[in-house]
């Protein structure tokens, strides 16, 4: 259990002080990183030793202020998939000698991770994914594909979760796996999307051989491992909280007003559509702050699913308004030559944001399933009538 | 830079939820909203009164030398949530809201005239402001103030959807003399005014035409444009609160509806058709409250902000709660349709708060103003 051992201006005096004995302008990033990583301000909410304080997870927030005031990095761009999701995941489950080994060199940028959940089979119904893990003596031996692996192809690790028992109930028979990138047999090709772009990746494992001592947590409690990582992986999708008019709305709203200057009849014909997704932005950003506010454990309960859902339908309903705000010129795109983006979901034009923005009611869970998780957790609605429930997994009708 | 906002509760801030959520429960059950529906007053001066003896919330907003409570507006967000949630019918909008915001920018005599008597449930109180279809549009004000002799005005011209006006004992009117704006005030019982109740769609919230013909009135000082500007930013985020605590209640019903009432062999709210709905109102309601409490806290803590926050929570919450009340019917089926079940009660108040001060459009028009979107 962390308790906030220290308060909120301690919290800033330790950043301040951090950016004082490593100005970041003249210190390497992965130094300035490693040097906040032993300081306990990486996640401050972690035990000391494994990058944190024991404090309240809310500090981080000023922590990352001072950092971002003085022009620090920010270890979340650099391996964003490491750093939102398998870190909390690995505080959690981890030995001490796996969070010893992984959590520096994963927030220092120098090992960069990914996670291997998705496959094409098991998209919201990750639980019935089906790459098998077979023990082999102190080994186990990993074969399957996955699909939608953002940095696969940069990574140093992953975090797998596979099927050790075919023949339990679906969520039981799985175990995770800290997956070296590098071991013979994992292989690493493009996915090209809609955009032209290959952000994501698909994995196959051929015969890849896992160490035991890679296991994450007990075998048969991959599925507990995959919700500590979804939960977080809603709130680092969902719960970025931006200055008032930033992100998207900013681009649209520039956009407006530069048709307002060459074009205002069309102009005027926009703007109660403007002013909507403005209040929209602008509401959704207070409720972030707010759920913020209002958090009180670790980790983040089902209500994150309600700032994921909200951001999903709005960012789509934005850029679908700034190339329609394009006029013809909406009809052009620049370029579908196959090409791999450096950061993930990077904007380069409106065109593309537009396109792009369509996963996003999809990637990290859809906003379908995402209401059934609200109505059924948060509202304690009933579950639907399901067709795999206590039936082996190997017993499940799939397509 | 503006202040950072602040959304937590102070312990004070729950329990007072906590007390009046029982007082509510026990002094305004459905029962009695349906009894005070039908009544001609459409509420209970004892009642009132017995508010003010045991909760001392008609003193919310005013400071502890007028008897007050001397608290802040997210205590009246606490406040206009359950008052909402429970449909009450008092006057507490008009009286302890928009009355007690413009007597609290008027001149000290004034406020040292009524505020003790709002405080201790004796007096209730409203503003006499829209004119003709009912816009809050203080430039558009006919209604004229004639100078007569003691200081005082003769009052002239008619003010439409005035909350409670009915009912009120006190009415402060704005009217012009000459090209200034004034706040007067006006005794119900004065000769030269009279009253005319509406016939309200929402039984549960009264509007009056008053017609003032010569109405003799005390100017009650202050500056009438400011304090109008005021109680009508402060009244919309008290609004926002009570929709929020009315589309919160709507949600309540239709979850506790789907989960008990079984077609086909099995709940209801086992359809994603029915669980969708309720999942959407959760996220439209948590909106609503993130858009009431900034506009609540703007009141408070940045004036200057304010008339923003204030749009933005009155296009937010008007949605969030005509959506809940209209899908609460929905989920209900047929029984939601009847009158004997009160889904129709908070389906009418959804309808009557959204178009009170200003429909969606016109706060979006406002914001697109205030953004600088206007071409």
């Amino acid at each position: 259990m962390s308790q906030p051992r220290i308060d909120e201006d301690e919290a800033r005096s330790l950043a301040r002080a951090l950016v004082a004995d490593l100005p970041p302008a003249r210190t390497p990033v992965r130094d300035f990183l490693a040097a906040q990583f032993d300081r306990g301000l990486a996640w401050i909410n972690h035990p000391p030793g494994h990058g944190g304080l024991g404090a309240d997870v809310r500090l981080q927030a000023a922590v990352n202020h001072v950092i971002k005031e003085a022009g620090g990095p920010d270890a979340f761009e650099i391996n964003p998939i490491g750093h939102g999701m398998c870190a909390p995941t690995l505080v959690v489950w981890g030995t001490e000698e796996q969070k010893r080994r992984h959590l520096r060199p994963l927030f220092t940028g120098e090992e960069i991770w990914c996670q291997l959940f998705s496959e094409p089979g098991a998209g919201s119904d990750v639980a019935g994914l089906a790459a098998r893990a077979r023990r082999d003596g102190a080994e186990w031996v990993a074969d399957g594909q996955k699909v939608w692996t953002t940095m696969a192809h940069r990574s140093s690790w992953g975090l797998l979760i596979a099927r050790t028992d075919p023949d339990a109930v679906k969520h039981q028979g799985l175990t995770a796996f800290l997956l070296d990138m590098s071991a013979p047999g994992v292989e690493v090709r493009p996915l090209y999307q809609l955009t032209g772009e290959a952000e994501f990746n698909e994995v196959f494992l051929d015969g890849v051989r896992i160490p035991d001592a890679a296991r994450l947590g007990r075998v048969g409690d991959g599925w507990k491992v995959v919700l500590t990582t979804l939960m977080n992986e809603r709130v680092s999708i969902g719960g970025v909280i931006p200055p008032r008019g930033s992100g998207p709305i900013a681009r649209l709203v520039e956009r407006y007003r530069e048709l307002a200057r060459t074009d205002p009849a069309t102009a005027r014909l926009h703007t109660g559509a403007v002013a909507d997704l403005w209040v929209r932005a602008e509401v959704l950003r207070l409720a972030n702050i707010r759920l913020s506010q209002l958090r009180t454990g670790d980790t983040p309960g089902p209500e994150g699913s309600i700032s994921k859902i909200i951001a999903a339908d709005l960012n789509k309903d934005v850029y679908s308004e700034l190339v329609t705000l394009m006029g013809a010129e909406g009809l052009l795109y620049e370029s579908y030559d196959k090409v791999r983006p450096v950061l993930a979901m990077e904007y380069s034009t409106p065109q593309k944001a537009f396109l792009r923005s369509r996963a996003n009611s999809i990637e990290g869970g859809t906003s379908e399933v995402m209401k059934n998780v609200l109505a059924e957790r948060v509202l304690g609605l009933p579950g639907d009538p399901r067709a795999d429930k206590d039936v082996p997994w190997r017993d499940i009708p799939r397509s | 830079m503006s202040p950072t906002v602040d959304f937590t509760y102070t312990d004070e801030q729950l329990e007072l939820r906590g007390v009046l959520r029982k007082y509510l429960a026990a002094h305004s059950p459905e029962s009695v909203v349906r009894e005070l529906m039908d009544s001609a007053g459409g509420y209970d001066r004892a009642q009132w009164k017995d508010l003010a003896d045991q909760l001392g919330l008609q003193g919310l907003l005013v400071p502890e030398e007028y008897g007050g409570l001397g608290l802040g507006a997210t205590e009246l967000g606490v406040v206009m949530e359950e008052l909402g949630a429970h449909l009450a019918c008092l006057p507490f909008l008009s009286t302890s809201v928009l009355a007690t915001t413009v007597l609290l920018s008027a001149d000290g005599e004034a406020a040292a005239a009524w505020l003790p008597g709002i405080v201790a449930g004796e007096v209730t109180a409203t503003v006499a402001v829209t004119e003709g279809r009912g816009a809050w549009d203080p430039a558009a004000i006919t209604t004229e103030a004639v100078p007569a002799c003691g200081g005082r005005y003769l009052v002239t011209g008619v003010k439409t959807f005035v909350p409670d006006g009915h009912t009120a004992d006190l009415v402060l009117v704005a009217a012009r003399s000459g090209g200034e704006l004034l706040l007067l005030a006006v005794e119900a019982d004065t000769p030269g005014l009279s009253r005319h109740p509406h016939s309200t769609m929402d039984q549960t919230r009264r509007f009056a035409t008053l017609e003032f013909g010569g109405a003799p009135a005390t100017p009650i000082g202050g500056d009438a444009a400011k304090a109008l500007d005021r109680a009508h930013h402060v009244a919309l985020a008290a609004l926002s609160a009570e929709q929020v605590g009315g589309a919160q209640r709507c949600l309540d019903m239709a979850v506790e509806y789907a989960k008990n009432r079984f077609q086909f062999g099995r709940p209801i709210g086992s359809f994603q058709a029915i669980k969708h709905k309720c999942a959407d109102l959760l996220i439209l309601i948590e909106a609503a409250r993130a858009a009431s409490a900034f506009a609540l806290w703007s009141a408070d803590a940045d004036a200057e902000g304010l008339p923003l926050a204030a749009a933005m929570a009155k296009v937010t919450c008007s949605e969030a709660f005509f959506r809940a009340a209209a899908d609460n019917i929905q989920i209900h089926g047929g029984i939601g349709f009847t009158w004997e079940h009160p889904a129709h009660l908070y389906f009418k108040r959804a309808k009557s708060s959204e178009l009170l001060w200003g429909d969606p459009a016109l706060h979006r028009e406002r914001i697109s103003r205030l953004l600088e979107l206007t071409v």
